[in-house]
């Protein structure tokens, strides 16, 4: 069974209380349109248990399928530097069709960020080594495709639907 | 179903095709790491998403000196059209006449299916298998357990 070999910290973006009595992790790519389709479920997902689940989301960006993967990934972490992850997070998800650097500078000057910074930092591969880091925890994890979710450290090889995430994460909380 | 061959065996050599007009035979690969990746067919789509998986994580391999080769019962014009579309930047190997010829040396084969098992190997730089994994056919293995194994070769 493949377990989550990089322990949720500080350092990660998250959703909820660390202490929640169950932690859902998701490796994922923006430009993923597997993902793209788990990211309303995974909504609904918390919606429903509510204060009892932790959501945590890692970069796991498949360069070679997805050319926009890696920018979008970053530009994600450079509004995370500015406390606007999960805006960006969202946003990505709902515009996946059109991840071009444009767009991209469009949706920080859209969360009050500054564009020429952005750009700048995306230029500087300023946020490539966490993606990186990201990338190769999950690799060390056993994640084989986009998107994986590990439910409190255990890969959820069921699928990502609704009903079946409800399943496992009341079965991981007992 | 046929056993794996398991670490501490010899590797049986090979002679493939990789392009059209190349062939590549195993013991050329002597004196550095070998992953071999089994897996059942070009197109499918766990395949698919298990070769692009390795594509990305081929600078890991390479840091370890390892080369990483796909094998299947796919013909060289097959294979090479599938390399193209997913961008693959490591060699496609045609297990192609006889078929399966290969992957029945390893344990590796699947009779009733007529394709190969989504089996892993990794081999040492002097030939002897020092790693092996079967996994289910519809589930992508991951990478994990290579990058171990690299590892423990390079402990040695």
């Amino acid at each position: 069974m493949a377990t989550l070999k990089v322990p949720v910290t500080a350092i990660d973006h998250i959703q909820g209380d660390a202490r929640a009595p169950v932690v859902l992790v998701e490796y994922g790519d923006y430009e993923c349109p597997h993902c793209g389709r788990a990211h309303p479920i995974v909504r609904r997902v918390q919606k429903h248990f509510g204060k009892r689940l932790a959501f945590v989301f890692r970069n796991f960006p498949l360069n070679e399928s997805h050319p926009n993967a890696e920018a979008a990934a970053e530009t994600a972490e450079f509004a995370g530097a500015h406390d606007r992850f999960w805006e960006m997070h969202d946003a990505l998800f709902e515009n996946q069709d059109s991840l071009g650097l444009p767009f991209l500078l469009e949706l920080a000057e859209s969360l009050k960020l500054s564009s020429a910074e952005l750009e700048q930092a995306l230029t500087d591969d300023q946020y490539t080594p966490r993606v990186k880091e990201d990338f190769m925890g999950g690799v060390r994890s056993g994640v084989n495709g986009t998107p994986t979710f590990f439910i409190n450290g255990l890969r959820h090889d069921g699928s990502f639907e609704f009903e079946d995430l409800v399943t496992a994460i009341e079965d991981a909380a007992g | 179903m046929a056993e794996l061959l398991q670490a501490g065996t010899p590797a049986p050599d090979f002679t493939l095709h990789v392009t059209p007009d190349q062939k590549l035979s195993l013991t050329e690969l002597r004196g550095r790491p070998v992953i071999l990746a089994f897996y059942p067919a070009d197109w499918s789509p766990v395949c698919g998403d298990q070769m692009g998986l390795y594509n990305e994580i081929l600078p890991e391999f390479q840091k370890h000196n390892a080369e990483l080769m796909g094998i299947s019962v796919d013909g060289v014009w097959c294979h090479s059209q599938f390399a193209t579309e997913r961008h693959l930047h490591f060699p496609l190997l045609a297990d192609f006449e006889p078929k399966g010829d290969v992957a029945k040396k390893y344990g590796a084969y699947r009779e009733g299916d007529g394709f190969c098992e989504r089996a892993l190997f990794v081999i040492d730089s002097k030939g002897m298998i020092s790693w092996s994994y079967r996994s289910p056919v519809g589930v992508n293995p991951g990478a994990d357990g290579i990058l171990q194994a690299l590892e423990c070769l390079a402990k040695k």
